[in-house]
């Protein structure tokens, strides 16, 4: 079940929960995520995925246990420097709607950078200037440049999830976390977003946690996990469909 | 500065709801500092009533009160003075110019000036400018009479006209002083001060009109003495209503006052008219008090304005607002964000606001001042007003930054993924 020695993202006994009188939300006794691993996760809507995805991300604290990524317990860090060490190490994909409408493509992709001087270094050494870098990664996710000088609301959905890809691998982050990036596109462009996100992720040496509903994308992992589980909180799959 | 970007563009995107609220405030603005110029001006404008004259000279009563009728026109007074005092006091060698002025008398509700030539060549009004003519000259003849600017235009007099007077202030019952018609000599130029609105005759012309009148009523049995047989009686006045004095040496000031409060001949009041002007202005300063209320009421229905609008797009940002939490953007960033927007959009507005104040005062200023004797300081800047600026500016901030409160409450709660 645990790969290496010090895997990259490590989860212990944790319980959050919305308010106090709430039942808890999520509730897992352990959970990791090894480097360069490809993880699926899936379970059905409000089984808490999204809010497990806060708690990775050190936007929510859980009230008990551990979240440790790169060996740093996130429940250690002050909100400032979780919010920093969260755009240092880790990438984000969404649903959809992932772009700022007033800024433009490349400006989008390098919104990491702006806040990260890691990701910005990274770029950098990467790609000699941030600019350059951020050309080469949407050239490798397919978009052209013919596209970049357009209003991101122009784009396609599709198009748009590829720039959100862009900008969750810029600067190489150890891990990208992508909650549910697929589901609005139509089925044939699943595939092919999926396939270009791993090869990105293969080539900058990123783990991926992949977010879904949808079974038939879990062949492209190398481990699937079920939300019920990682989570006790969350319904058993069975009664939830 | 990525921030001051992020912030400019964001704002950029949002530029029409924006712009309105900058309207706001900047008409908010307008009125709150176009009120206060205004209230300035109209206490400049009524201390400027009369200038250069040291002591208003009269019978004992108020201080207000002879300033009223004795600059302003306004009222009665109780009693009147000697004019073998006027003399007394005009020959007094700290005396440089004595102006008498005899009231009671009006035409078609303008009150009827009786002073002498002195009055034309003595009297300043605003920071010290002379009486001008717009046509004519000062009266010479017993029947001529000199126009103050409003006079002359409200009803339509030039040089030549004939008018009579009403004894009294020309209310129902008034008996006019048909008999002796006067004719139009001089026209003043404008002043924005109630000498615009008298009507100046000489001494004498006061004593023959009502030559043969006894206690303020018209001679019995319609009696009445001719124009050309007045010129044989003796025309000096027995009596003035108040004088107004310039002295050689305004150090001497206070002690011509006590000499004249303790004159001889009969109860005589001196008043320093900037001194009685203050008291008078300190009455009517309640209604600049609540005229400064309702406009600071404007500014802060403006600053609501923003408040309410920035809360609302707060929704509509949410997505914006956590994707840049999904990139590292903390708390603080939000703040500052916001902080930048409020104080972009306080801030220009509060510029538009002087720009438009300046704009308009410049506009209005020269027809505000002839007409109603406003003098309005286009590019003057006060330190009043500077506070009251920054005041603004901090209060819009402080709108703008609250809801940075609520923002970053909902950035949590949307964890990374907003909620649609």
């Amino acid at each position: 079940m645990d790969p290496s020695p010090s895997p990259l993202l490590q989860a212990e006994n944790v319980s959050f929960r919305w308010a106090p009188r709430l039942a808890p939300t999520v509730e897992l006794d352990r959970f990791t995520i090894a480097a360069q691993e490809r993880v699926f996760l899936y379970g059905p809507s409000g089984s808490g995925k999204s809010t497990l995805l806060g708690i990775f991300g050190g936007v929510l604290v859980p009230q008990q246990g551990h979240v440790r990524i790169l060996g740093t317990d996130l429940g250690s860090l002050g909100a400032s420097r979780r919010d920093a060490f969260r755009v240092d190490h880790i990438g984000f994909i969404f649903q959809q709607f992932n772009l700022i409408p007033y800024l433009s493509v490349v400006e989008n992709v390098l919104l990491p950078c702006r806040f990260s001087r890691r990701r910005r270094e990274r770029a950098m050494q990467a790609g000699g200037n941030l600019e350059a870098q951020a050309l080469r990664l949407l050239a490798q996710l397919d978009l052209g440049r013919a596209l970049h000088a357009r209003n991101v609301t122009q784009l396609s959905v599709g198009q748009q999830q590829r720039v959100a890809a862009a900008r969750a691998l810029i600067g190489r982050p150890e891990l990208i976390i992508a909650d549910e990036p697929t589901s609005s596109l139509d089925a044939g462009r699943q595939e092919g977003f999926l396939e270009l996100l791993l090869a990105e992720c293969a080539s900058s040496g990123a783990a991926l946690l992949f977010v879904s509903h949808d079974r038939r994308l879990a062949a492209h992992f190398t481990r699937q996990v079920a939300m019920d589980e990682v989570s006790r909180a969350a319904p058993a799959l069975g009664e939830a469909a | 500065m990525n921030l001051l970007r992020l912030a400019l563009r964001s704002a950029w995107n949002r530029r029409v709801t924006l712009a309105l609220i900058v309207c706001a405030i900047a008409l908010s603005v307008t009125m709150l500092l176009g009120v206060e110029r205004a209230r300035i001006a109209a206490r400049e404008g009524f201390s400027q009533a009369v200038s250069g004259t040291d002591l208003v000279v009269g019978a004992r009563t108020s201080p207000i009160q002879l300033v009223l009728y004795a600059v302003f026109h306004l009222g009665e007074a109780t009693n009147n003075m000697l004019w073998k005092s006027e003399q007394q006091i005009a020959g007094d060698p700290a005396v440089a110019w004595a102006i008498p002025i005899s009231l009671g008398d009006s035409h078609r509700g303008f009150p009827t000036v009786g002073t002498t030539p002195a009055f034309f060549e003595h009297f300043k009004y605003s920071l010290g400018a002379p009486l001008a003519f717009s046509a004519g000259r000062p009266f010479s003849g017993l029947f001529d009479t000199v126009l103050g600017a409003d006079v002359a235009s409200h009803l339509g007099y030039r040089l030549g006209d004939a008018i009579t007077l009403t004894h009294g202030s020309g209310g129902i019952g008034s008996v006019e002083h048909a008999d002796k018609p006067f004719t139009v000599v001089g026209i003043l130029a404008r002043t924005g001060t109630p000498v615009d609105r008298s009507v100046f005759v000489s001494l004498e012309a006061i004593e023959a009109i009502h030559l043969g009148w006894q206690g303020g009523a018209p001679p019995p049995g319609g009696f009445s003495i001719p124009e050309q047989f007045v010129r044989k009686f003796d025309l000096t006045p027995k009596t003035i209503t108040a004088m107004l004095v310039g002295l050689r040496n305004r150090a001497a000031v206070f002690h011509v006052q006590r000499a004249i409060n303790e004159f001889a001949g009969e109860p005589l009041m001196a008043v320093l008219p900037g001194v009685a002007l203050d008291q008078l202005w300190q009455v009517v300063g309640v209604v600049e008090k609540s005229l400064l209320a309702v406009s600071a009421l404007v500014v802060v229905v403006g600053i609501a304005g923003m408040a309410a609008a920035v809360l609302a797009s707060l929704n509509e940002r949410r997505r914006e607002l956590s994707i840049l939490r999904s990139v590292g953007a903390g708390p603080r960033h939000i703040v500052a964000l916001l902080g930048i927007e409020a104080l972009l959009v306080t801030g220009s507005g509060a510029a538009l606001g002087v720009a438009l104040l300046v704009a308009l005062s410049a506009l209005t200023g020269p027809w505000l001042e002839s007409n109603y004797g406003l003098p309005i300081n286009a590019l003057g800047w006060s330190v009043d007003e500077s506070l009251l600026l920054a005041a603004v500016v901090a209060a819009g901030f402080a709108a703008g930054v609250l809801p940075a409160y609520r923002a970053c409450r909902l950035a949590l709660a949307d964890g990374l993924t907003p909620r649609l």
